[in-house]
């Protein structure tokens, strides 16, 4: 379990990053928490290893109204401590332990594409992008590519090998809006065998402005669905309609036809409790009025 | 005795070491040995046709290669049969290398030497080695069809089978015994394969200095190693020194000796004159070690309407793995200790071990006794069901009762001795443990289970360990054993028994275990054997001392050795605060001296007049210095026993399965450390746990073990465990002087029972095989709620 043979580089600034991830083939480092296990046990050879840990402007936190932009080396445990996004870090809490949590990045974990992981849920259920930078040649470039843009298959995003993520950006969730992550994982912070990451919004009459969920584990990417209209506010109905669009599989740990069961399950609970979050936050926002 | 240590929860004395990253373990060690790695067979049964190293001999620090070919002979031998016994008829063991065939994924081909473990890995990448695939046998049901072989000359892949039967009172066989009762039941039970896992996997680092080899070894047993070694090597045993260091977990894996690497790192450091190092990484160690439990039980029992056994017939299926170093003990475990606390009438167990294309299976804690457990208190469950019985009552009218001690349960145990239970009160055992978890006030529903299990635990198994205790003239306690620690609180619990027994502060004494420098004749550290073992040999080698150190302070208080007393490591007239000599001046006089070093020493010197001029300063007969060695060597092992129960909760919805309540009372007879014991129930009952609930060894159709990482094979996490709620009976063991039992394994031994028997209460239909997920629970509703067929 010890790596192949790689050049490492530790680029002080972006454009030095940029211009090194240009003119080599290399993986990027930031946490390493999926990266160095597979290097070392040599699933990954990748000849060079670009660390961004030292480049100072992807240390950035961002906070406005809009959301808020989480540069590439801001750790789960930072991003959990200081995002003030609260669906990102109800999500956050469900990442594995905090040891992996004070060392693994945001930005990493969406580049990973995981499909069992929560972070790209949380990022596609908001309809989030993850900003791509590139040398040109002269000078960085940068690109916003949307989440249902962004995780192309399991464990593929759509950054090029000479990009780099440089932030992601989680929408800001709207007035009297409510959320939800339930997920079941065989062990406490495992990966979940599935999982249904909800938001609902409200609208000033109190019917349903708005319902999507993102389900986890449950098939090659993010599996993000629109459920305004569906069963016709009976929520049991819509998330069994739900469970019968996704496409997940058999593994060692669960059944294709058990994760189904789980979707169905999971969703209901989210849906029920986001909607009852956005009914309190729609009556504190008329208290308040 | 003085009582003043020997019982108390004293806190470990190794932890503040320990825990603080002061431990010293293998690949602590050795910083500039050569690493040594090695090519393991990426098949599960495949001849080899060709090795080509060629294409690794440029990589930069590398020192040598070698495969079978470049063994010496009797390096290249097999691996010894560590434990024969006549119903092995075809035991087989591997080659340090293979040698043209290899028989699991994992098993080493090619040995390589480079200047460091990054080189060394480069160049087993590199190395070519053409393999001509077989098939493979994978699975207990495939291996007894017998249309495919593990070893060719192994017919229908059958290494061992053994028969026991012991007929009831009225002398009827069970088969009789079952056909005449009023009730009978037949059903099949499953335990998927597990693992020791210890936190640390095994390694090992040898220097040869041209005459003398000293080894390091991640071992339970330092001195089988020297004498393994040795061997192997063709080395005098004084010119070969184990050590084991301080060794992170074993759980049993680590008593497999010797393993292909402490022969080949030995036999490469004298090769090439150099330190060579070897640490085992996570993935060898799930591949290339040991795996255990993995059984099929086929089971028929008749019963008469008070729940009571009048026959049990048994079928066991057990899966060896490719190699059988370890015999058959594990079968011969499950065989004998399924029987548990009861008086069964007829019994008949037999067992056929298989050979598969898998990792070999050999003791991990609990050692087959977890299979036959779940195979009883699976039955005691059923019979209760069926009889719409009370499932503590079913046990409490099979309980062997108090006053029928010594019980002979007939059989032979895995010591080659009878298996007699040396004490025990079964009946208040179970009182005391329906009492602390509430079993009668319990309000059942669906969803919300309670389950029991009980079970009996042979213990301390022979033939011996010794103990060596020495005063230095500082008043210091050396205490040394044999055996090895892998954190079980030894360095405490040894010296509580120490100072217990010589009167002195626990802080003067030091114990060192596993250094054969130290210790050169010992057994090992497995089976709950250590405390009975070491700690009696070690009481009575400082009762030795105790008495010497009496007869020299009588001489120098004009006093009857009868009526001293040591206190606080000074020696004293029972009761009289009069003068009083401490033991560092005892040992001082017990070693006449011609050269003093300093005040306490020169007491000792020639002109001193200390002793008398007309006898010699060593009288016939007795020995220099206060020290004294003694060995315990029992007639047969003790039985410790321990009954659990749980309380959980299955979701409804997603059948997620919790445990709420965990409950534990344990007899290990007379208690050294009641903390340490109840650390071992703690860490027993986790690994029970992920046994009941979360681990398993996953084999695809050819032989690749899936989940071979901490990623994939699920060993539960502080969050998955309960907190463990624990009652102590102590009922002392006639058999040895300090009256105590083993406790090592106790936690780990009836959990899948346990929850089982709690799942089962929770859902209401049967719960027959183990590990159980969530997935699979929620396919039994399914099958059960009659919607998925069923059917195993």
């Amino acid at each position: 379990m010890k790596p192949p043979p790689f050049e490492y580089h530790a680029p002080r600034d972006l454009d030095e990053a940029l211009r090194i991830l240009a003119g080599v083939r290399g993986k990027v480092l930031a946490g390493g928490q999926s990266l160095i296990p597979m290097l070392n046990m040599r699933l990954a050879a990748p000849a060079h290893l670009v660390d961004i840990t030292r480049v100072a402007s992807l240390d950035a936190l961002e906070r406005t109204r809009e959301g808020v932009r989480v540069g590439a080396a801001v750790t789960h445990a930072r991003a959990e401590r200081e995002g003030g996004h609260p669906l990102l870090t109800r999500a956050l809490r469900l990442v594995a332990h905090p040891v992996i949590r004070n060392r693994g990045t945001v930005v990493g974990s969406l580049v990973h594409a995981d499909p069992a992981a929560e972070l790209p849920a949380v990022l596609a259920v908001l309809g989030g992008s993850v900003r791509l930078a590139r040398w040109d040649g002269a000078r960085g470039q940068v690109r916003d590519v949307p989440a249902h843009e962004f995780f192309v298959g399991p464990m593929e995003s759509a950054a090029g090998p000479d990009e780099l993520a440089v932030s992601a950006f989680f929408p800001a969730l709207d007035e009297r809006t409510g959320h939800a992550f339930h997920e079941v994982a065989r062990r406490h912070g495992d990966y979940a065998l599935a999982g249904v990451c909800a938001v609902v919004t409200l609208g000033e009459d109190g019917g349903v402005a708005a319902a999507r969920v993102a389900c986890v584990g449950v098939g090659p990417a993010p599996v993000v669905a629109d459920l305004t209209g569906a069963g016709a506010g009976d929520w049991a109905l819509a998330a069994a309609a739900l469970s019968r669009r996704v496409e997940p599989e058999d593994d060692i740990h669960a059944t294709a036809a058990y994760r189904r069961h789980l979707v169905a399950v999971l969703a209901e609970r989210a849906l029920k409790e986001a909607a009852g979050l956005a009914e309190r936050a729609s009556k504190e926002a008329a208290g308040g009025a | 005795m003085s009582t003043r240590l020997f019982g108390e929860p004293v806190r470990r004395r190794e932890d503040p070491r320990l825990l603080t990253g002061q431990g010293r373990y293998l690949d602590d060690l050795g910083r500039d040995a050569l690493a040594a790695a090695f090519v393991r067979s990426p098949h599960a049964s495949a001849r080899i046709r060709d090795v080509d190293v060629a294409p690794a001999l440029d990589v930069e620090g590398l020192v040598a290669v070698y495969t079978w070919e470049d063994l010496p002979e009797r390096i290249g031998r097999p691996l010894p049969l560590l434990i024969p016994h006549p119903a092995l008829t075809h035991g087989r063991t591997a080659h340090p290398l293979a040698r043209d065939v290899v028989r699991h994924v994992g098993e080493p081909v090619v040995m390589v030497v480079a200047s460091d473990r990054y080189a060394a890995e480069d160049a087993c990448a590199l190395i070519e080695v053409d393999y001509e695939p077989l098939t493979p046998v994978v699975g207990l049901e495939r291996a007894v069809r017998g249309d495919a072989l593990v070893h060719d000359d192994v017919p229908g892949n059958v290494g061992a089978h053994l028969v026991q039967e012991v007929p009831g009172a009225d002398g009827r066989g069970a088969a009789e015994a079952i056909e005449a009762a009023p009730h009978t039941l037949a059903f099949r039970l499953h335990i998927e394969r597990s693992a020791s896992t210890p936190l640390e996997g095994r390694g090992v680092h040898a220097r040869w200095d041209g005459r003398d080899l000293r080894v390091h070894s991640s071992t339970q047993t330092s001195t089988s190693v020297r004498m393994a070694v040795a061997a192997a090597l063709g080395l005098p045993l004084p010119n070969v020194e184990v050590i084991a260091p301080d060794v992170g977990g074993g759980f049993g894996v680590k008593i497999v000796h010797p393993w292909p690497e402490e022969i080949l790192v030995p036999w490469a450091a004298m090769t090439l004159g150099r330190e060579v190092k070897w640490t085992e990484d996570r993935r060898e160690h799930f591949i290339a070690s040991a795996h255990e439990r993995g059984q099929i039980q086929d089971v028929r029992v008749g019963f008469d309407d008070d729940g009571r056994v009048l026959g049990l017939d048994v079928t066991i299926l057990h899966d060896h793995g490719a190699y059988t170093p370890y015999g058959i003990i594990v079968p011969i475990v499950t065989s004998t200790q399924l029987l548990g606390p009861y008086k069964i009438g007829a019994y008949r167990v037999e067992f056929s071990s298989v050979y598969t294309n898998t990792l070999q299976v050999t003791p991990y804690r609990g050692a087959g006794r977890p299979q036959g457990v779940f195979c009883m208190e699976r039955t005691m469950d059923k019979i209760a069901r069926h009889l719409g019985k009370d499932r503590a009552e079913v046990r409490a009218a099979n309980l062997i009762g108090p006053d029928e001690f010594p019980y002979d349960q007939g059989m032979t145990f895995q010591d080659g001795r009878p298996l007699v239970y040396d004490s025990g009160d079964y009946p208040r055992m179970l009182r005391m443990l329906k009492e602390l978890i509430g079993w009668d006030d319990h309000v059942g529903r669906p969803g919300l289970g309670i389950g029991l299990g009980c079970y009996v635990e042979g213990t301390g198994v022979g033939p011996y360990e010794g103990g060596h205790v020495q005063v230095t003239s500082d008043g210091r306690v050396h205490v040394s054993t044999g055996l090895t620690s892998q954190g079980q609180g030894h360095e405490t619990a040894f010296a509580q028994i120490a100072a217990s027994e010589l009167g002195v502060p626990i802080e003067r004494v030091s114990v060192v275990t596993g250094d054969t420098r130290r210790f050169g004749y010992a057994v090992g550290t497995f089976a709950s054997r250590a405390a009975v073992m070491s700690g009696n040999a070690i009481a009575l080698a400082c009762r030795k001392v105790r008495e010497k150190a009496l007869r020299i302070a009588a001489d120098a208080l004009e006093a009857d050795p009868a009526d001293l007393e040591i206190v606080e490591g000074e020696v004293r007239v029972v009761g009289a605060p009069g003068p009083a000599v401490p033991l560092s001046t005892v040992a001082v006089l017990a070693n006449p001296l011609r050269y003093a070093f300093d005040e306490e020493t020169a007491k000792a010197t020639q002109f001193s007049g200390a002793a008398p001029p007309d006898r010699p300063p060593v009288a016939e007969g007795d020995e220099p210095g206060l020290e004294g060695r003694d060995y315990y060597s029992p007639v047969r092992s003790t039985f410790a026993a321990g009954m659990h129960a749980a309380v959980v909760e299955t979701d409804p919805d997603t059948a997620e399965i919790r445990v709420l309540r965990y409950a534990v009372v344990h007899d290990c007879g007379r208690l050294i450390n009641p903390m340490i014991v109840e650390g071992q129930i703690h860490g027993g009952v986790a690994q029970g746990i992920g046994g009941a609930l979360y681990e398993r060894m996953v084999y695809d159709e050819h032989g690749q073990l899936v989940n071979a990482s901490f990623m994939d094979f699920l060993m539960p996490y502080a969050t998955e465990i309960p907190r463990v709620e624990t009652a102590h009976l102590e009922t002392p063991s006639p058999l040895n002087p300090l009256g105590i039992k083993g406790a090592g394994e106790a936690g780990v031994i009836p959990v899948s029972a346990v929850i089982a028997s709690a799942v089962e209460d929770a859902e209401g239909f049967p719960i027959d095989r183990m590990p159980l997920s969530p997935s699979e629970l929620y396919h039994l509703r399914l099958r059960h709620a009659g919607q998925e067929p069923g059917g195993d």
